[in-house]
């Protein structure tokens, strides 16, 4: 409910649009949408979920990344419809209410991040990686991360930095 | 010793202070252009070109304006009827923003779409109707000059050929005398691919109208706010102080983001025509194939030597390909950029450069690609013209460039092509290097492997770089001065404000810079918030480009915090009831120097800045310096790599990666190790696999992150850093310009090791990058290997 909502008159040409009903960050959100809207265009237009970036379009760079039912996609390439009934979570959902994630103190502690661009794909790449192998080798981390482009750090800290939240979360620190 | 200690526990200089940025980067809270939404705001679309060389005969846009949700289509007609079809370039050029009479290379903007949301311009875009008359297409300098070649900018007038400019600089005939007298002469030639500095962010703009007050505010990717606002003011005739130019966070930039596009030109004027915000953001291949690239330039030179190894003269020649539109965004007084910093760390009596820019049908723009204008260049040519001239005479390598070097007393020097350096210990940067690879015992196991078929290299590269412009004397953009500025706070409690006319793109300036306040003012770094990019704030600056920022803009913050650390001492004197004079200071505290017990803090100076001034001062503690560099600055470094060519595939792995980086005084060595890898990972993508190159039709091939190979995580090699403390004499706090070092020193280390690898085949160059079927080729064929366009592409067959 809404106090005033505008109405457009004459209606706007008639577009299709599909309900989807997705649980975003643990929130179930529900939207009509074109069936042709990305994902990525869904989280960050219409939901304001701005931290899943997109940067090349082609499923190449991985800025976009988010889990999907816990798994990382990229979200640029992925319809918004696809995404109905299903959870996705994304930068926004990681830290607690009061701390981080220890992803992402990891990035911080280890200087993972310089323009900070590709930083919300890169720990959610990482997040699935930790799930699955909780105690990686460096060669399995830069294979799991060989999907997300960075342009500033040169990989050797975002490596650290996930090697530094595996041990956190393994509790070894 | 205990200020040094008290110093890093404040966050002070040499503290590796965790990032204050990485707080809401973490939490992707990052504020960049596409976040940032404003009510009513419309989004606009371009049409490229997909010719590179054609005249329009005509465009149809009215099945565009069909679509609903339509709110304005631009065609170059329309930006002409507003004197808007063409803008100056930051080189003295023109540059069309929509295209009226030829589209000059694939890529460029031809129509744009506003509309409701950024899929109805999109769909608008193809509904667009363009018909082309294609023209011959040029991609290189041979073709270019070629007689009979068409003039690609014939909109010009008194431009009958492709020649941007000629340019020499250096002393002709002493090096023709040298080169009379050598025993040996080596010769190199080749050419530095195309290469795209490609941020993960594209470039945006949102550009905001209000009509009631006049005023225009753009919100936009871009490393200089204040030229922008300059060129904003120039060129839409609208006046300064009613344009607001704000650089959000930004999401990389190495000189991509520098340059004015026809994209933001067309979102201002939109949002003027609209009244509403206009917001244009561009994809990846629309950034990759007409933004701003880098290098593209041919190099060949060579060496007049003694046979005792003493280099006598260099002689170099340059073509450099600035695509349709002579758009490089660098100092005005030299064409060529600081090619002619090459050489710089060896003492040679003689050396002369002739540098010719031609146009051709590719995408303008010749940017500082993660380097010092031209410098990466200038460094990689110097390095393997060094390596080869060691082979021709049969030295060591290593050996040949310690004979060479400028000594470290020998300063200030003046480098072969009239550059005055100032400090160095090259020798010494070479011997951590050396020993950290462990020189002597690798190339006994080169020789133990070579006897078994594997072959195994070593590559060196050494260079010394100016980075800092300017000073204002040499180095202006546009006739505006390089120097820069900082602007420094105190609240009454002690707590501060320090806002630079730099920007910072990743490079932690909102960390460092508090550092440096630190340390001159003794204010904890956490208690310094540091704002830039709003141009209605923040001090006029020239940007952060070409690492620059540290040398002027850093320095400018010492300044600015010893003026009001100057103000705080008369403070600190009333407050003791001395003498200036008699007053001592230590971090965060002056004291009576005949009783040092009896002092004040720099917060109680503060808080009396404000409460309790003596009679006749100007309440406050604020001050705002611009610091005018008296030079630039100069780094060094040494760059080794090892690495092994399989010879069955011309696959090469790095083995392993030395840099010895002297950048002076790290303000915080871990962002510093930080821009360090960084910057060898652009060397290593240069050198291994990323360019951007052309087919006979001018088809770009890079176009997207498919064909334009980025290293990812897995192929990037692991890095071992080592340091060298040569502070720069001049800059406040002895620091120096790093951000760029590593690529423009690297690139040469990687190449040099796989030409070392495949010696014995008498290969003098394969051209970057070292794709394997190229290193293949020179394995197999034993000759050298071109990477000049055009490329043979499946459609010439």
């Amino acid at each position: 409910m809404t106090l005033f909502k505008e109405v457009h008159e004459p209606a706007a040409a008639e577009v299709p649009t599909n309900r989807v009903s997705i649980t975003v960050n643990g929130v179930r959100r529900a939207a009509d949408i074109e069936p042709r809207l990305l994902l990525a265009h869904l989280l960050r237009q219409g939901l304001g979920l701005t931290g899943t970036h997109t940067g090349c379009d082609t499923t190449n760079c991985g800025a976009c990344t988010v889990l999907f039912d816990g798994r990382p996609v990229k979200s640029c390439t992925m319809l918004a419809v696809q995404a109905d009934g299903h959870e996705v979570t994304t930068v926004e959902g990681l830290a607690g209410p009061s701390e981080l994630h220890p992803i992402q103190e990891g990035f911080k502690d280890e200087h993972g991040l310089q323009c900070g661009f590709c930083t919300p794909g890169m720990m959610l790449t990482a997040k699935a990686l930790l799930e699955e192998n909780p105690d990686p080798t460096e060669d399995e981390v830069r294979w799991a991360l060989s999907g997300n482009l960075c342009r500033c750090t040169g990989y050797q800290n975002i490596v650290k930095s996930v090697l530094w939240a595996a041990k956190k979360m393994r509790g070894e620190s | 010793m205990t200020q040094a200690k008290d110093e890093i526990k404040i966050g002070g200089l040499g503290a590796s202070r965790k990032r204050v940025e990485d707080n809401r980067f973490v939490r992707g809270k990052g504020r960049y252009v596409d976040d940032i939404v404003l009510p009513g705001m419309l989004h606009m679309e371009i049409l490229r070109s997909p010719v590179a060389h054609a005249r329009i005969v005509s465009i149809d846009v009215s099945k565009a304006w069909d679509i609903p949700g339509v709110r304005l289509v631009l065609t170059g007609e329309m930006m002409a009827a507003r004197n808007l079809a063409w803008m100056p370039t930051l080189s003295y050029d023109t540059q069309a923003v929509l295209a009226t009479d030829k589209v000059r290379f694939q890529g460029q903007e031809v129509a744009c779409v506003v509309a409701d949301d950024p899929y109805i311009a999109k769909d608008a875009c193809e509904a667009i109707v363009v018909e082309y008359e294609q023209l011959p297409v040029i991609v290189n300098p041979t073709q270019a000059l070629a007689e009979g070649a068409p003039v690609i900018r014939d909109d010009k007038e008194n431009q009958p050929d492709n020649v941007v400019f000629t340019w020499e600089v250096g002393d002709r005939q002493g090096t023709d005398d040298a080169f009379a007298k050598a025993d040996v002469v080596s010769k190199l030639d080749l050419h530095y691919p195309r290469s795209h500095p490609s941020p993960l962010e594209c470039c945006g703009s949102i550009a905001d109208f209000d009509r009631a007050t006049s005023k225009l505010t753009v919100y936009m990717t871009t490393q200089a706010p204040h030229i922008i606002r300059a060129a904003v003011a120039l060129v839409a005739e609208l006046p300064e102080h009613l344009i607001r130019i704000v650089s959000p966070d930004i999401g990389g930039g190495f000189g991509n983001k520098v340059p004015v596009y026809p994209g933001y030109v067309m979102s201002i004027l939109a949002s003027i025509l609209l009244e509403r915000p206009v917001k244009w953001i561009e994809d990846k291949t629309g950034n990759l194939i007409s933004t701003g690239f880098g290098r593209d330039i041919y190099l060949r030179g060579e060496m007049a030597l003694r046979s005792d190894g003493k280099i006598l003269g260099v002689r170099m020649f340059t073509e450099s390909d600035h695509g349709a539109f002579f758009s490089d965004a660098q100092p005005s007084k030299f064409k060529i950029g600081l090619m002619h910093s090459a050489f710089a760390c060896y003492d040679i009596p003689a050396a002369h450069l002739t540098a010719r820019g031609v146009y051709t049908n590719k995408a303008p723009g010749g940017v500082a690609y993660r380097c010092s204008f031209r410098v990466t260049e200038a460094m990689y040519f110097q390095e393997r013209m060094v390596q080869a001239a060691a082979d021709d005479l049969g030295m060591d390598q290593a050996e040949f460039r310690r004979r060479n070097f400028v000594r470290d007393d020998d300063f200030p020097h003046r480098t072969p092509f009239g550059f005055l350096t100032d400090s160095g210990q090259y020798g010494k940067c070479l011997d951590v290097g050396l020993s950290a690879i462990g020189y002597e015992d690798f190339l006994k196991e080169k020789e133990e492997a070579r006897k078994r078929g594997r072959l195994l290299g070593i590559g060196i590269s050494v260079m010394t770089e100016p980075l800092g412009a300017g000073n204002s004397r040499e180095y202006d953009i546009l006739g505006i001065k390089m120097f820069d500025s900082a602007e420094l706070r105190v609240h009454m409690t002690g707590k501060a404000i320090l806002r630079t006319g730099a920007k910072t793109q990743g490079q932690g300036h909102e960390t460092t810079w508090a550092q440096i306040v630190a340390h001159e003012l003794g204010l904890p770094a956490e208690d310094v918030t540091v704002e830039e990019g709003d141009t209605d704030t923040a001090p006029f600056g020239m940007g952060t480009y070409a690492s620059r920022s540290t040398p002027v803009a850093g320095a400018a913050v010492a300044m600015v915090a010893r003026k009001v650390r100057a103000k705080a001492r008369k403070l600190a004197a009333h407050l003791l009831e001395v003498s200036e004079e008699d007053i001592e200071w230590e971090l965060g505290r002056f004291y009576v120097r005949s009783a040092p017990d009896h002092g004040v803090t720099i917060q109680e100076c503060a808080a009396a800045a404000y409460s309790n001034m003596p009679d006749g001062m100007e309440p406050g503690l604020e001050n705002v310096a611009y610091y005018d560099p008296p030079n630039l600055t100069w780094p060094f470094g040494c760059y080794i790599a090892t690495v092994e060519v399989d010879p069955q595939t011309g696959v090469w792995d790095v083995l392993r990666m030395v840099a010895v980086d002297d950048c002076g005084v790290r303000i915080n060595p871990m962002i510093v190790e930080g821009q360090i890898m960084g910057g060898l990972t652009e060397a290593y993508a240069m050198a291994s696999n990323q360019f951007i190159t052309f087919d006979a039709q001018g088809n770009c091939i890079g176009s997207n992150y498919m064909d334009y190979m980025l290293p990812t995580a897995w192929e990037t090699p692991g890095y071992e850093l080592h340091e060298v403390v040569t502070p720069s004499p001049h800059h406040p706090i002895g620091a120096k310009g790093v951000g760029e070092c590593a690529t423009v020193g690297g690139p040469a280390a990687f190449v040099n090791a796989v030409l070392d690898a495949i010696k014995d085949t008498g290969v003098r160059n394969i051209d970057m990058p070292l794709l394997p079927d190229r290193v293949f080729e020179a394995l197999t064929l034993r000759h050298d290997v071109s990477g000049a366009p055009p490329v043979r592409t499946d459609d010439d067959d």
